[in-house]
């Protein structure tokens, strides 16, 4: 066991060396590169055993991860943003495929404006697809969650691919200090990969991903994807379970953080949840009593935690980092959906919209949301969802204007 | 690079064994079908078939399949891509000992011309780039024919599909002309390309024999008369392939990293006569023959053929 200053992507990439993968088709997306640098320069000087290939687009990379894992092989791979889209019709193929890969989104908001910094609107549009989808807050949590998605993903109960989340620059360049575990410890956590139901060899041929005719047949594939990633809540938590009996963190779906005698909770995911864990200890210093839940697991989404965990709250603020235009937070309606038969339901559910393409969440902001709780108590009436935009946001747009020469007044100008 | 070529000398030559049973999904007298058919006879049966989206998608439906060997369907765009997850998985798998060497595997990419001259470009010219140990085995019936024949870029001159109809501002049909797949692929300089007909079983096998010797990317491009979109009747698909080699149409030829050679040289019967046998060149003949059309499809006939033969 070693302790070191690892980024984000050099967890992950720590995560693939550690799970002894076989196999990493790679196609390079900033901010995801230096996942695919780092494996490719272990596997040519021999540190890993395992085959490297450079493809050409996303594409081409999930079909080739997907084929590989379908012929036997232990794959990981990586991408973000543009790069998922662009392989996205892939993602539904793997999944159909019950190939159990593992691979790491890198979040970044998508184009147009092309940008670089992250919001979850990429991996969050991967939801329907029949991935396993974990979102993770720390470096340690990638590594720790990619030892963690084999076991789950090869699971005969679940067989599914895994999809892991972290952000992009937030945990992608950012340094923390990360436990490497030892190879004897992953070892005795997770087996060899030896599949059963997928492989190609000569002596025993199989079709493999082949066509259906008939809705009767189509749905009973599409079931069993459904049921296998329902299966995934409890291989998780027994997974999590041996996790922290050889490893000492523990990991569940969903994160409680201050919890226990709250009254308004902030559902928040991914690495801005530290932003959220900050703003409630000062809350707390105050006297609030405000609590914090972080979704880990996305897919499947684990309502009956939820409820759990949300019952007799008096208010429930979700900021959603995505923005479904038109509609609002995707997350939002999971959360009211978990909550609807709930007897026992927080009094107001609110919406808000923020930390989009990696924008700040400030205390002002924080400050704002639990005060729009309180007030939605109070007089009974709960505002539509929020678009969180500080003056200091806007202050920024105009800085920008004013150092092109364009002053908002340039602006009017040009206008009349 | 010389490589002992001709094991085949005679249509008796060719293994009785088949690797494809009879009864499959696809149209009586598909040319493509019975190119791979034959194409199987050399492969053997240790092979996994790469497939895209396409009329042979339809061989494989749960849950039946009509070969003694291993299928995997992909997608539309990306069967190469498929084909180098395959190909990777086997060999790391037979280097760390996972899997015994003989339970390797030949890996054959199965797509009609739509994916290979269209969609699916970009990942076929990447698996030629990287050096890809597969077949590509591309049935072109001048069409994407499973979705009711709508032109590709492989759709010839002067013929008509269902999304290149003759009309008015057309009265030609199709106004391009069919996209030069063997000379794409040829830029690549693969270590084996060539074109095959199911009219000609001799010349085929042996192709897919020299093939054999080659490690890397070995190409084919399979002349595939389509009796529904061509619109002839299924039994004359082999006569009208013939026809198509005998006029010149389609050369029957081989690349050894780059280096072509035609293999037969066609007796340039007149064009007319291939045209005459399907429905979808209809239009040039018929209420009036259009002699401008006609006369540039034997224009180009002759230009590629004056190239090759002079050199």
């Amino acid at each position: 066991m070693v302790k070191e200053m690892l980024t984000g992507n050099y967890a992950a990439a720590w995560g693939a060396r550690l799970s002894e993968v076989d196999y990493v088709p790679a196609f390079p997306i900033t901010p995801q590169t230096e996942i695919i640098e780092t494996l490719s320069q272990w596997i040519n000087d021999g540190e890993m055993n395992a085959k490297f290939t450079n493809m050409d687009s996303e594409h081409s990379m999930i079909t080739a991860a997907g084929t590989a894992s379908a012929t036997g092989a232990r794959v990981f791979a990586a991408t973000s943003s543009q790069g998922l889209l662009y392989g996205y019709e892939m993602l539904y193929n793997v999944t159909g495929w019950r190939v159990p890969l593992v691979l790491v989104n890198v979040s970044r908001g998508l184009s147009a404006p092309i940008t670089l910094e992250p919001d979850h609107n990429d991996v969050l549009s991967a939801r329907d697809s029949g991935f396993i989808q974990i979102h993770a807050e720390t470096c340690q949590e990638v590594l720790d969650t990619i030892l963690m998605a084999y076991r789950i993903a090869e699971d005969e109960r679940v067989l599914l691919p895994v999809l892991i989340n972290m952000d992009g620059f937030y945990l992608s360049f950012t340094r923390e200090s990360v436990e490497i575990p030892d190879k004897d410890a992953v070892s005795r956590f997770l087996p060899e990969y030896n599949p059963k139901h997928a492989f190609f060899k000569a002596s025993n041929p199989m079709s493999q991903g082949v066509a259906v005719l008939g809705g009767s047949v189509y749905s009973y594939f599409k079931y069993q994807v459904h049921l296998a990633s329902l299966n995934a809540l409890t291989v998780h938590n027994e997974v999590a379970v041996d996790f922290k009996r050889i490893f000492g963190r523990s990991y569940s779906a969903i994160e409680a953080f201050r919890m226990d005698d709250a009254d308004y909770v902030i559902i928040m995911s991914n690495s801005f949840a530290v932003k959220g864990k900050s703003a409630v200890n000062k809350f707390r210093e105050m006297g609030l009593k405000v609590g914090l839940l972080r979704l880990r697991l996305i897919r499947p989404f684990p309502y009956k935690e939820l409820r759990r965990l949300l019952s007799g709250k008096r208010a429930v603020a979700v900021i959603d980092q995505n923005i479904s235009p038109g509609a609002g937070g995707i997350l939002f309606n999971y959360i009211t959906t978990a909550l609807y038969h709930e007897p026992d339901r927080p009094e107001a559910i609110l919406s808000f919209i923020g930390g989009l393409g990696g924008k700040d969440i400030s205390h002002t902001e924080f400050n704002h949301i639990v005060g729009e709780m309180g007030k939605s108590i109070e007089i009974g009436v709960v505002p539509e969802t929020q678009l969180l935009y500080t003056k200091g946001d806007l202050e920024q747009i105009n800085n920008l204007l004013n150092i092109a020469g364009k002053t908002s007044e340039g602006v009017e100008r040009l206008r009349n | 690079m010389s490589v002992k070529s001709v094991v085949y000398k005679k249509f008796k030559d060719i293994s009785k064994d088949e690797h494809i049973s009879p009864g499959t999904a696809l149209c009586a007298g598909c040319g493509g079908l019975l190119a791979l058919r034959l194409a199987y006879k050399v492969l053997g049966k240790n092979v996994v078939i790469v497939n895209a989206a396409g009329c042979f998608t339809l061989l494989s439906v749960y849950p039946y399949s009509p070969f003694s060997s291993s299928w995997m369907y992909t997608a539309m765009a990306c069967a190469p891509a498929g084909a180098q997850g395959i190909r990777d998985a086997l060999d790391i798998l037979i280097k760390k000992g996972k899997l015994k060497s003989e339970e390797n595997l030949k890996v054959v990419v199965l797509t009609g011309d739509g994916t290979a001259n269209d969609i699916g470009l970009q990942s076929t010219s990447a698996a030629i780039y990287r050096g890809l140990d597969f077949y590509y085995f591309c049935y072109d019936n001048e069409a994407y024919s499973n979705t009711g024949f709508q032109m590709s870029s492989a759709t010839p001159y002067g013929s008509r599909t269902s999304t290149s109809l003759p009309g008015e501002i057309n009265p030609q049909g199709t106004a391009q002309k069919k996209k030069d797949l063997f000379e794409i692929w040829r830029a690549h300089k693969p270590p084996y390309l060539a074109t095959v007909s199911p009219s000609d079983p001799v010349d085929l096998s042996n192709k897919f024999e020299k093939a054999s010797k080659f490690k890397g990317p070995k190409l084919f491009i399979a002349l595939s008369p389509c009796p529904p979109g061509w619109s002839f009747d299924s039994t004359n698909s082999v006569n009208i392939a013939r026809l198509a080699v005998q006029t010149g149409i389609w050369p029957l030829k081989e690349a050894v990293y780059g280096e072509v050679k035609h293999t037969v040289i066609p007796k340039f019967k007149p064009v007319e006569e291939y045209l005459g046998t399907q429905n979808r060149y209809a239009h040039l003949f018929n209420p009036v023959k259009q002699v401008d059309v006609i006369n540039n499809i034997k224009k180009d006939v002759e230009q590629y053929w004056k190239r090759y033969l002079e050199v």
